[in-house]
Protein backbone atom coordinates (compact mmCIF):
# COMPACT_ATOMS: atom_id res chain seq x y z
CA UNK A 1 0.00 0.00 0.00
CA UNK A 2 1.29 3.43 -0.84
CA UNK A 3 2.56 5.56 2.00
CA UNK A 4 -0.26 7.61 3.51
CA UNK A 5 1.55 9.75 6.02
CA UNK A 6 5.14 10.61 6.89
CA UNK A 7 6.47 11.78 10.23
CA UNK A 8 9.62 13.86 10.19
CA UNK A 9 11.25 14.11 13.59
CA UNK A 10 13.55 17.13 13.95
CA UNK A 11 12.42 20.45 12.48
CA UNK A 12 15.68 21.90 11.28
CA UNK A 13 17.70 21.83 8.08
CA UNK A 14 17.45 18.14 7.16
CA UNK A 15 13.83 17.94 8.33
CA UNK A 16 12.47 20.91 6.39
CA UNK A 17 14.37 19.99 3.22
CA UNK A 18 12.89 16.49 3.52
CA UNK A 19 9.39 17.92 3.83
CA UNK A 20 9.90 20.13 0.79
CA UNK A 21 11.26 17.22 -1.22
CA UNK A 22 8.17 15.13 -0.42
CA UNK A 23 5.88 17.84 -1.75
CA UNK A 24 8.11 18.32 -4.80
CA UNK A 25 7.66 14.60 -5.46
CA UNK A 26 3.93 15.22 -5.29
CA UNK A 27 3.40 13.32 -2.09
CA UNK A 28 0.00 14.62 -1.04
CA UNK A 29 -0.46 12.65 2.17
CA UNK A 30 -0.08 13.98 5.68
CA UNK A 31 3.36 15.25 6.68
CA UNK A 32 3.92 15.68 10.40
CA UNK A 33 6.95 17.81 11.28
CA UNK A 34 7.93 17.48 14.93
CA UNK A 35 10.56 19.66 16.58
CA UNK A 36 11.39 20.33 20.20
CA UNK A 37 12.54 23.89 19.60
CA UNK A 38 9.83 26.57 19.66
CA UNK A 39 11.06 28.08 16.38
CA UNK A 40 10.30 27.33 12.77
CA UNK A 41 13.33 25.82 10.99
CA UNK A 42 16.21 28.28 10.92
CA UNK A 43 19.76 28.27 9.64
CA UNK A 44 22.56 27.55 12.10
CA UNK A 45 25.79 28.68 10.36
CA UNK A 46 25.00 32.40 10.87
CA UNK A 47 24.62 31.79 14.63
CA UNK A 48 28.39 31.86 15.13
CA UNK A 49 28.87 34.54 12.48
CA UNK A 50 26.38 37.31 11.61
CA UNK A 51 23.89 36.62 14.43
CA UNK A 52 26.57 36.56 17.11
CA UNK A 53 28.20 39.63 15.60
CA UNK A 54 24.88 41.43 16.02
CA UNK A 55 24.52 42.06 12.27
CA UNK A 56 21.59 39.73 11.63
CA UNK A 57 18.45 39.03 13.61
CA UNK A 58 16.33 35.90 13.74
CA UNK A 59 14.15 36.90 10.78
CA UNK A 60 17.19 36.79 8.50
CA UNK A 61 17.84 33.11 9.12
CA UNK A 62 14.50 31.43 8.52
CA UNK A 63 15.08 28.45 6.21
CA UNK A 64 11.85 28.75 4.30
CA UNK A 65 9.87 31.93 3.72
CA UNK A 66 6.54 31.94 5.59
CA UNK A 67 4.33 31.82 2.48
CA UNK A 68 6.29 28.86 1.08
CA UNK A 69 6.29 27.20 4.46
CA UNK A 70 2.52 27.50 4.75
CA UNK A 71 2.07 26.13 1.24
CA UNK A 72 3.74 22.89 2.34
CA UNK A 73 0.62 22.19 4.36
CA UNK A 74 2.45 20.49 7.22
CA UNK A 75 1.06 19.19 10.45
CA UNK A 76 3.57 21.27 12.37
CA UNK A 77 4.28 20.28 15.95
CA UNK A 78 6.75 22.69 17.47
CA UNK A 79 7.80 22.49 21.09
CA UNK A 80 7.07 18.77 20.93
CA UNK A 81 9.72 16.25 21.84
CA UNK A 82 9.95 12.71 20.52
CA UNK A 83 10.58 10.51 23.54
CA UNK A 84 10.48 6.99 22.14
CA UNK A 85 9.85 4.75 19.17
CA UNK A 86 8.98 1.11 18.77
CA UNK A 87 9.70 -0.33 15.36
CA UNK A 88 7.69 -3.52 15.90
CA UNK A 89 4.44 -1.65 16.55
CA UNK A 90 5.52 1.50 14.68
CA UNK A 91 4.60 3.61 17.69
CA UNK A 92 6.13 7.06 18.00
CA UNK A 93 5.90 8.54 21.49
CA UNK A 94 6.14 12.26 22.00
CA UNK A 95 5.61 14.73 24.81
CA UNK A 96 2.12 15.11 23.29
CA UNK A 97 1.22 11.41 23.29
CA UNK A 98 1.56 8.36 21.05
CA UNK A 99 1.00 8.07 17.33
CA UNK A 100 1.27 5.13 14.94
CA UNK A 101 3.49 5.94 12.03
CA UNK A 102 3.39 4.84 8.47
CA UNK A 103 6.84 6.15 7.50
CA UNK A 104 9.39 8.35 9.24
CA UNK A 105 12.47 10.47 8.62
CA UNK A 106 14.74 10.78 11.65
CA UNK A 107 16.39 14.22 11.56
CA UNK A 108 17.09 15.01 15.19
CA UNK A 109 20.60 16.32 14.53
CA UNK A 110 23.12 16.73 17.29
CA UNK A 111 23.67 18.72 20.45
CA UNK A 112 26.75 20.20 22.07
CA UNK A 113 29.00 18.18 24.28
CA UNK A 114 29.48 19.77 27.69
CA UNK A 115 32.74 19.99 29.59
CA UNK A 116 32.81 16.84 31.69
CA UNK A 117 32.41 17.36 35.40
CA UNK A 118 31.59 21.06 35.15
CA UNK A 119 28.33 22.26 36.62
CA UNK A 120 26.24 24.89 34.90
CA UNK A 121 26.79 28.52 35.91
CA UNK A 122 25.95 31.97 34.60
CA UNK A 123 28.26 33.11 31.81
CA UNK A 124 28.94 29.55 30.64
CA UNK A 125 27.71 28.88 27.09
CA UNK A 126 27.51 26.40 24.27
CA UNK A 127 26.31 27.33 20.79
CA UNK A 128 23.94 25.17 18.81
CA UNK A 129 20.54 26.86 18.85
CA UNK A 130 19.08 30.29 18.26
CA UNK A 131 18.32 30.54 21.97
CA UNK A 132 21.96 29.77 22.74
CA UNK A 133 23.05 32.47 20.29
CA UNK A 134 20.73 35.03 21.85
CA UNK A 135 21.92 34.20 25.34
CA UNK A 136 25.57 34.43 24.34
CA UNK A 137 24.99 37.61 22.36
CA UNK A 138 23.34 39.23 25.37
CA UNK A 139 26.38 38.40 27.49
CA UNK A 140 28.69 39.80 24.79
CA UNK A 141 26.57 42.96 24.57
CA UNK A 142 27.17 43.48 28.26
CA UNK A 143 30.88 43.98 27.51
CA UNK A 144 32.71 41.19 29.28
CA UNK A 145 36.31 41.76 30.31
CA UNK A 146 37.40 38.60 28.49
CA UNK A 147 35.82 35.69 26.63
CA UNK A 148 37.40 32.27 27.06
CA UNK A 149 36.68 29.85 24.23
CA UNK A 150 37.24 26.22 25.15
CA UNK A 151 37.93 24.16 22.04
CA UNK A 152 39.49 25.52 18.85
CA UNK A 153 37.34 23.50 16.45
CA UNK A 154 35.22 25.20 13.81
CA UNK A 155 32.58 26.58 16.17
CA UNK A 156 35.14 27.72 18.75
CA UNK A 157 37.33 29.34 16.11
CA UNK A 158 34.37 31.17 14.59
CA UNK A 159 33.19 32.37 17.99
CA UNK A 160 36.70 33.62 18.76
CA UNK A 161 36.85 35.43 15.42
CA UNK A 162 33.42 37.00 15.88
CA UNK A 163 34.27 38.11 19.42
CA UNK A 164 37.51 39.71 18.18
CA UNK A 165 35.43 41.41 15.49
CA UNK A 166 33.37 42.89 18.33
CA UNK A 167 36.56 44.16 19.94
CA UNK A 168 36.44 41.76 22.87
CA UNK A 169 39.50 40.18 24.46
CA UNK A 170 39.60 36.46 23.73
CA UNK A 171 41.55 33.50 25.03
CA UNK A 172 41.11 30.26 23.08
CA UNK A 173 42.14 26.99 24.71
CA UNK A 174 42.64 23.60 23.05
CA UNK A 175 44.42 20.46 24.18
CA UNK A 176 45.70 19.72 20.67
CA UNK A 177 48.96 21.29 19.43
CA UNK A 178 47.23 23.33 16.69
CA UNK A 179 43.64 24.40 16.08
CA UNK A 180 41.92 21.94 13.75
CA UNK A 181 45.21 20.11 13.20
CA UNK A 182 43.48 16.77 13.38
CA UNK A 183 41.17 17.72 10.52
CA UNK A 184 43.39 19.96 8.42
CA UNK A 185 46.86 18.61 9.18
CA UNK A 186 49.45 20.24 11.41
CA UNK A 187 50.79 22.60 8.76
CA UNK A 188 47.47 24.24 7.96
CA UNK A 189 46.48 23.99 11.62
CA UNK A 190 49.50 26.06 12.57
CA UNK A 191 48.72 28.52 9.79
CA UNK A 192 45.25 28.97 11.29
CA UNK A 193 46.88 29.39 14.71
CA UNK A 194 48.93 32.28 13.28
CA UNK A 195 45.78 33.85 11.85
CA UNK A 196 44.15 33.83 15.29
CA UNK A 197 47.22 35.20 17.03
CA UNK A 198 47.59 37.99 14.46
CA UNK A 199 43.99 38.93 15.12
CA UNK A 200 44.82 39.31 18.78
CA UNK A 201 43.60 36.02 20.21
CA UNK A 202 45.49 34.77 23.24
CA UNK A 203 45.84 31.19 21.99
CA UNK A 204 46.69 28.41 24.45
CA UNK A 205 47.21 25.10 22.70
CA UNK A 206 48.39 21.79 24.08
CA UNK A 207 46.62 22.52 27.34
CA UNK A 208 43.28 21.42 28.74
CA UNK A 209 40.79 22.84 31.20
CA UNK A 210 41.08 21.68 34.77
CA UNK A 211 38.12 23.56 36.23
CA UNK A 212 36.00 26.67 36.10
CA UNK A 213 35.64 28.95 39.09
CA UNK A 214 32.69 31.18 39.81
CA UNK A 215 31.98 34.29 41.83
CA UNK A 216 28.41 34.37 43.19
CA UNK A 217 27.32 31.75 40.67
CA UNK A 218 28.85 33.62 37.69
CA UNK A 219 31.88 32.20 35.95
CA UNK A 220 35.00 34.18 36.79
CA UNK A 221 38.02 32.18 35.68
CA UNK A 222 39.22 29.11 33.85
CA UNK A 223 41.97 27.09 35.48
CA UNK A 224 44.04 25.24 32.90
CA UNK A 225 45.67 21.85 33.25
CA UNK A 226 49.11 23.51 33.40
CA UNK A 227 47.96 25.58 36.38
CA UNK A 228 47.59 28.85 34.42
CA UNK A 229 44.54 30.94 35.24
CA UNK A 230 42.48 32.79 32.63
CA UNK A 231 40.23 35.46 34.10
CA UNK A 232 37.07 35.45 31.96
CA UNK A 233 33.45 36.32 32.66
CA UNK A 234 32.13 34.59 29.55
CA UNK A 235 33.15 31.04 28.68
CA UNK A 236 32.06 29.36 25.45
CA UNK A 237 32.57 25.62 25.17
CA UNK A 238 32.90 24.20 21.65
CA UNK A 239 34.18 20.67 22.04
CA UNK A 240 32.06 18.82 19.54
CA UNK A 241 28.58 17.38 19.31
CA UNK A 242 26.70 14.22 20.18
CA UNK A 243 24.00 12.84 17.86
CA UNK A 244 20.49 13.02 19.35
CA UNK A 245 19.59 9.33 19.39
CA UNK A 246 18.64 8.70 23.04
CA UNK A 247 14.95 8.69 22.16
CA UNK A 248 15.62 5.75 19.81
CA UNK A 249 17.35 3.51 22.36
CA UNK A 250 15.58 0.15 22.42
CA UNK A 251 13.45 1.09 19.41
CA UNK A 252 14.68 -1.73 17.20
CA UNK A 253 16.74 0.65 15.05
CA UNK A 254 20.51 0.22 15.15
CA UNK A 255 22.18 3.06 17.04
CA UNK A 256 25.95 3.39 16.93
CA UNK A 257 27.25 6.96 16.99
CA UNK A 258 24.14 7.94 15.05
CA UNK A 259 21.25 6.14 13.42
CA UNK A 260 22.80 3.41 11.29
CA UNK A 261 21.41 3.30 7.75
CA UNK A 262 22.12 1.33 4.62
CA UNK A 263 23.73 2.92 1.57
CA UNK A 264 20.36 4.36 0.53
CA UNK A 265 19.68 6.01 3.93
CA UNK A 266 17.15 3.39 4.99
CA UNK A 267 17.37 2.53 8.70
CA UNK A 268 14.46 0.04 8.69
CA UNK A 269 11.52 -0.55 6.37
CA UNK A 270 9.81 2.82 5.98
CA UNK A 271 12.31 4.60 8.24
CA UNK A 272 15.14 6.80 6.97
CA UNK A 273 17.55 9.20 8.63
CA UNK A 274 19.31 12.37 7.49
CA UNK A 275 21.64 15.11 8.65
CA UNK A 276 23.97 15.20 11.64
CA UNK A 277 22.22 12.22 13.24
CA UNK A 278 22.64 9.77 10.34
CA UNK A 279 25.42 7.26 9.76
CA UNK A 280 25.68 5.37 6.53
CA UNK A 281 28.18 3.73 4.16
CA UNK A 282 29.13 6.22 1.46
CA UNK A 283 30.03 3.84 -1.35
CA UNK A 284 31.89 6.52 -3.28
CA UNK A 285 34.55 6.60 -0.55
CA UNK A 286 34.00 3.07 0.73
CA UNK A 287 33.64 4.56 4.20
CA UNK A 288 30.95 4.66 6.87
CA UNK A 289 30.31 8.31 7.63
CA UNK A 290 28.35 10.63 9.85
CA UNK A 291 28.67 14.14 8.47
CA UNK A 292 28.09 17.31 10.49
CA UNK A 293 27.90 19.75 7.59
CA UNK A 294 25.22 22.07 6.35
CA UNK A 295 25.13 20.95 2.73
CA UNK A 296 24.98 17.30 3.70
CA UNK A 297 21.88 17.90 5.81
CA UNK A 298 20.14 19.35 2.75
CA UNK A 299 21.14 16.67 0.26
CA UNK A 300 20.58 13.85 2.71
CA UNK A 301 17.23 15.27 3.81
CA UNK A 302 16.09 15.25 0.21
CA UNK A 303 17.46 11.76 -0.37
CA UNK A 304 15.92 10.33 2.81
CA UNK A 305 12.54 11.75 1.84
CA UNK A 306 12.65 10.44 -1.71
CA UNK A 307 13.81 7.06 -0.44
CA UNK A 308 10.49 6.64 1.35
CA UNK A 309 8.61 7.02 -1.91
CA UNK A 310 10.47 4.37 -3.95
CA UNK A 311 10.59 0.62 -3.56
CA UNK A 312 13.82 -1.16 -2.65
CA UNK A 313 14.56 -2.17 -6.23
CA UNK A 314 14.62 1.46 -7.36
CA UNK A 315 16.48 2.93 -4.40
CA UNK A 316 19.70 4.79 -5.15
CA UNK A 317 22.73 4.90 -2.89
CA UNK A 318 23.51 8.23 -1.26
CA UNK A 319 27.08 8.92 -2.31
CA UNK A 320 27.86 12.63 -2.06
CA UNK A 321 31.21 14.36 -1.92
CA UNK A 322 30.88 16.01 1.50
CA UNK A 323 31.94 19.63 1.78
CA UNK A 324 31.87 22.41 4.30
CA UNK A 325 33.07 25.92 4.86
CA UNK A 326 34.11 27.91 7.88
CA UNK A 327 34.55 31.69 7.92
CA UNK A 328 37.04 33.11 10.37
CA UNK A 329 38.01 36.79 10.13
CA UNK A 330 38.57 37.39 6.42
CA UNK A 331 39.64 33.79 5.83
CA UNK A 332 37.28 31.35 4.15
CA UNK A 333 38.20 27.79 4.78
CA UNK A 334 36.58 25.12 2.65
CA UNK A 335 37.03 21.43 2.33
CA UNK A 336 35.49 18.89 -0.04
CA UNK A 337 35.86 15.14 -0.10
CA UNK A 338 37.97 13.20 2.38
CA UNK A 339 41.48 14.02 3.47
CA UNK A 340 43.93 11.93 5.44
CA UNK A 341 47.45 12.20 6.75
CA UNK A 342 48.95 9.68 4.31
CA UNK A 343 47.43 11.22 1.16
CA UNK A 344 49.47 12.43 -1.80
CA UNK A 345 49.38 16.22 -1.68
CA UNK A 346 49.67 18.90 -4.34
CA UNK A 347 49.36 22.65 -3.94
CA UNK A 348 47.26 23.53 -6.96
CA UNK A 349 47.07 27.28 -6.60
CA UNK A 350 48.33 30.00 -4.29
CA UNK A 351 50.64 29.46 -1.32
CA UNK A 352 50.56 29.12 2.44
CA UNK A 353 52.40 32.48 2.73
CA UNK A 354 49.61 34.26 0.86
CA UNK A 355 47.09 32.33 2.95
CA UNK A 356 45.21 31.71 -0.20
CA UNK A 357 45.52 28.28 -1.73
CA UNK A 358 43.87 25.07 -2.81
CA UNK A 359 45.56 21.83 -1.78
CA UNK A 360 44.64 18.60 -3.51
CA UNK A 361 44.61 15.21 -1.84
CA UNK A 362 45.08 11.98 -3.77
CA UNK A 363 44.76 8.36 -2.71
CA UNK A 364 45.30 5.24 -4.82
CA UNK A 365 45.69 7.44 -7.86
CA UNK A 366 42.36 9.19 -7.41
CA UNK A 367 41.53 12.76 -6.38
CA UNK A 368 39.75 12.32 -3.03
CA UNK A 369 39.86 15.72 -1.36
CA UNK A 370 40.55 19.41 -1.66
CA UNK A 371 41.23 21.92 1.04
CA UNK A 372 41.10 25.59 0.27
CA UNK A 373 41.70 28.90 1.96
CA UNK A 374 40.05 31.88 0.23
CA UNK A 375 39.66 29.82 -2.92
CA UNK A 376 35.95 28.97 -2.93
CA UNK A 377 35.64 28.65 -6.70
CA UNK A 378 38.59 26.28 -6.92
CA UNK A 379 37.30 24.07 -4.14
CA UNK A 380 33.98 23.66 -5.93
CA UNK A 381 35.62 22.91 -9.24
CA UNK A 382 37.84 20.25 -7.70
CA UNK A 383 34.80 18.93 -5.86
CA UNK A 384 33.20 18.30 -9.25
CA UNK A 385 36.33 16.43 -10.30
CA UNK A 386 36.14 14.25 -7.18
CA UNK A 387 32.53 13.57 -8.07
CA UNK A 388 33.55 12.56 -11.58
CA UNK A 389 36.21 10.15 -10.33
CA UNK A 390 39.07 12.19 -11.81
CA UNK A 391 42.55 10.70 -11.38
CA UNK A 392 44.97 12.56 -9.12
CA UNK A 393 47.29 13.03 -12.08
CA UNK A 394 44.62 14.66 -14.21
CA UNK A 395 43.52 16.88 -11.33
CA UNK A 396 47.10 18.04 -10.77
CA UNK A 397 47.47 18.78 -14.48
CA UNK A 398 44.13 20.60 -14.78
CA UNK A 399 44.24 24.35 -15.34
CA UNK A 400 41.46 26.02 -13.44
CA UNK B 1 10.80 35.81 -12.32
CA UNK B 2 13.70 38.07 -11.37
CA UNK B 3 16.93 36.77 -9.84
CA UNK B 4 18.73 39.08 -7.42
CA UNK B 5 22.19 38.41 -6.01
CA UNK B 6 23.49 40.24 -2.98
CA UNK B 7 27.08 40.66 -4.08
CA UNK B 8 28.15 41.69 -0.59
CA UNK B 9 27.20 38.22 0.64
CA UNK B 10 28.28 36.20 -2.40
CA UNK B 11 31.68 34.56 -1.98
CA UNK B 12 31.86 33.26 -5.55
CA UNK B 13 31.97 29.61 -4.62
CA UNK B 14 30.03 28.69 -7.75
CA UNK B 15 27.57 26.37 -6.04
CA UNK B 16 24.78 28.05 -8.04
CA UNK B 17 26.77 27.67 -11.24
CA UNK B 18 26.89 23.91 -10.74
CA UNK B 19 23.11 23.83 -10.67
CA UNK B 20 22.38 26.43 -13.35
CA UNK B 21 25.44 27.29 -15.48
CA UNK B 22 23.22 29.08 -17.99
CA UNK B 23 22.16 31.58 -15.33
CA UNK B 24 25.17 31.88 -13.02
CA UNK B 25 28.80 32.03 -14.03
CA UNK B 26 31.80 32.47 -11.77
CA UNK B 27 34.66 33.50 -14.05
CA UNK B 28 38.40 33.22 -13.64
CA UNK B 29 38.41 36.68 -12.04
CA UNK B 30 36.47 35.07 -9.16
CA UNK B 31 33.41 37.23 -9.66
CA UNK B 32 29.92 35.94 -10.15
CA UNK B 33 28.15 37.08 -13.32
CA UNK B 34 24.43 36.80 -13.71
CA UNK B 35 23.91 35.62 -17.29
CA UNK B 36 20.14 35.76 -17.16
CA UNK B 37 18.38 37.99 -14.67
CA UNK B 38 14.94 36.91 -15.75
CA UNK B 39 14.78 33.16 -16.20
CA UNK B 40 11.58 31.73 -17.53
CA UNK B 41 8.84 30.94 -15.06
CA UNK B 42 9.18 27.24 -15.99
CA UNK B 43 12.65 27.32 -14.45
CA UNK B 44 11.42 28.25 -10.98
CA UNK B 45 12.19 24.92 -9.30
CA UNK B 46 15.81 25.00 -10.39
CA UNK B 47 16.16 28.65 -9.33
CA UNK B 48 14.73 27.79 -5.93
CA UNK B 49 17.30 25.05 -5.61
CA UNK B 50 20.00 27.65 -6.24
CA UNK B 51 18.52 29.87 -3.53
CA UNK B 52 18.49 26.99 -1.06
CA UNK B 53 21.92 25.61 -1.85
CA UNK B 54 23.71 28.96 -1.72
CA UNK B 55 25.45 28.68 1.63
CA UNK B 56 25.66 32.46 1.92
CA UNK B 57 21.96 33.18 1.34
CA UNK B 58 23.07 35.55 -1.40
CA UNK B 59 20.41 34.68 -3.99
CA UNK B 60 16.79 35.70 -3.89
CA UNK B 61 13.90 35.53 -6.30
CA UNK B 62 11.74 38.62 -6.78
CA UNK B 63 8.54 37.60 -8.46
C1 LIG C 1 26.87 27.69 15.29
C2 LIG C 1 26.95 26.74 14.14
C3 LIG C 1 27.65 27.10 12.99
C4 LIG C 1 27.75 26.22 11.91
N1 LIG C 1 28.46 26.61 10.81
C5 LIG C 1 28.59 25.76 9.76
C6 LIG C 1 29.35 26.15 8.62
O1 LIG C 1 29.91 27.26 8.55
N2 LIG C 1 29.45 25.26 7.59
C7 LIG C 1 28.86 24.03 7.63
O2 LIG C 1 28.99 23.26 6.67
N3 LIG C 1 28.12 23.64 8.71
C8 LIG C 1 27.98 24.48 9.77
N4 LIG C 1 27.24 24.09 10.87
C9 LIG C 1 26.63 22.74 10.89
C10 LIG C 1 25.21 22.70 10.34
O3 LIG C 1 24.45 23.75 10.84
C11 LIG C 1 24.59 21.36 10.73
O4 LIG C 1 25.27 20.38 10.01
C12 LIG C 1 23.10 21.29 10.41
O5 LIG C 1 22.38 22.18 11.22
C13 LIG C 1 22.55 19.88 10.60
O6 LIG C 1 21.18 19.88 10.38
P1 LIG C 1 20.23 18.75 10.98
O7 LIG C 1 18.86 19.12 10.53
O8 LIG C 1 20.77 17.43 10.69
O9 LIG C 1 20.35 18.86 12.57
P2 LIG C 1 20.08 20.06 13.56
O10 LIG C 1 20.28 21.35 12.88
O11 LIG C 1 20.87 19.75 14.78
O12 LIG C 1 18.54 19.93 13.91
C14 LIG C 1 17.96 18.91 14.64
C15 LIG C 1 16.67 19.42 15.25
O13 LIG C 1 16.00 18.35 15.89
C16 LIG C 1 15.58 18.76 17.18
N5 LIG C 1 15.46 17.57 18.05
C17 LIG C 1 16.47 16.87 18.63
N6 LIG C 1 15.97 15.85 19.34
C18 LIG C 1 14.63 15.90 19.23
C19 LIG C 1 13.56 15.11 19.73
N7 LIG C 1 13.78 14.04 20.50
N8 LIG C 1 12.29 15.46 19.41
C20 LIG C 1 12.04 16.53 18.61
N9 LIG C 1 13.03 17.32 18.09
C21 LIG C 1 14.30 16.99 18.40
C22 LIG C 1 16.67 19.71 17.61
O14 LIG C 1 16.26 20.56 18.67
C23 LIG C 1 16.89 20.48 16.30
O15 LIG C 1 15.97 21.52 16.16
C24 LIG C 1 27.13 24.95 11.98
C25 LIG C 1 26.42 24.59 13.13
C26 LIG C 1 26.32 25.46 14.20
C27 LIG C 1 25.58 25.04 15.44
S1 LIG D 1 26.09 29.94 -4.53
FE1 LIG D 1 25.82 31.91 -3.51
S2 LIG D 1 27.83 32.47 -2.73
FE2 LIG D 1 28.12 30.87 -4.24
S3 LIG D 1 28.53 31.94 -6.14
FE3 LIG D 1 26.36 31.50 -6.10
S4 LIG D 1 25.47 33.33 -5.16
FE4 LIG D 1 27.65 33.42 -4.73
Amino acid sequence: MATQSIHIVGASLAGIRAAEALRRCEFDGRIVLIGDEPHRPYDRPPLSKQVLAGDWDADRIELTKPEKFDALDLDLQLGVRATGFDLATRTLSTSDGDDTIDAMVVATGARCRNLPGIEDMAGLHVLRTLDHAHALRADLDAGPSRVAVVGAGFIGAEVAATCRGRGLDVTMIDPMPTPLGRVLGEEIGSLMADVHVEHGVDLRTGVGVDRLEANDGHVARVVLSDGAVVEADVVVVGIGVIPNTEWLEGSGLTIDNGVVCDATMLAAPGVTAAGDVARWPNVRFDEVMRIEHWDNAIEQGVHAAERLLVDDANALPFEPVPWFWSDQYDRKLQMAGRIGSSDDIHLATGSFEERRFAQLHGRNGRLVGVLGLNRPRHVMQYKTMIQNGTSFEDAVAAEI
Amino acid sequence: MKIVVDFDLCESNAVCMQIAPDVFEVRDDDFLYLLNENPDESDRERMEECVQRCPKQAISIED
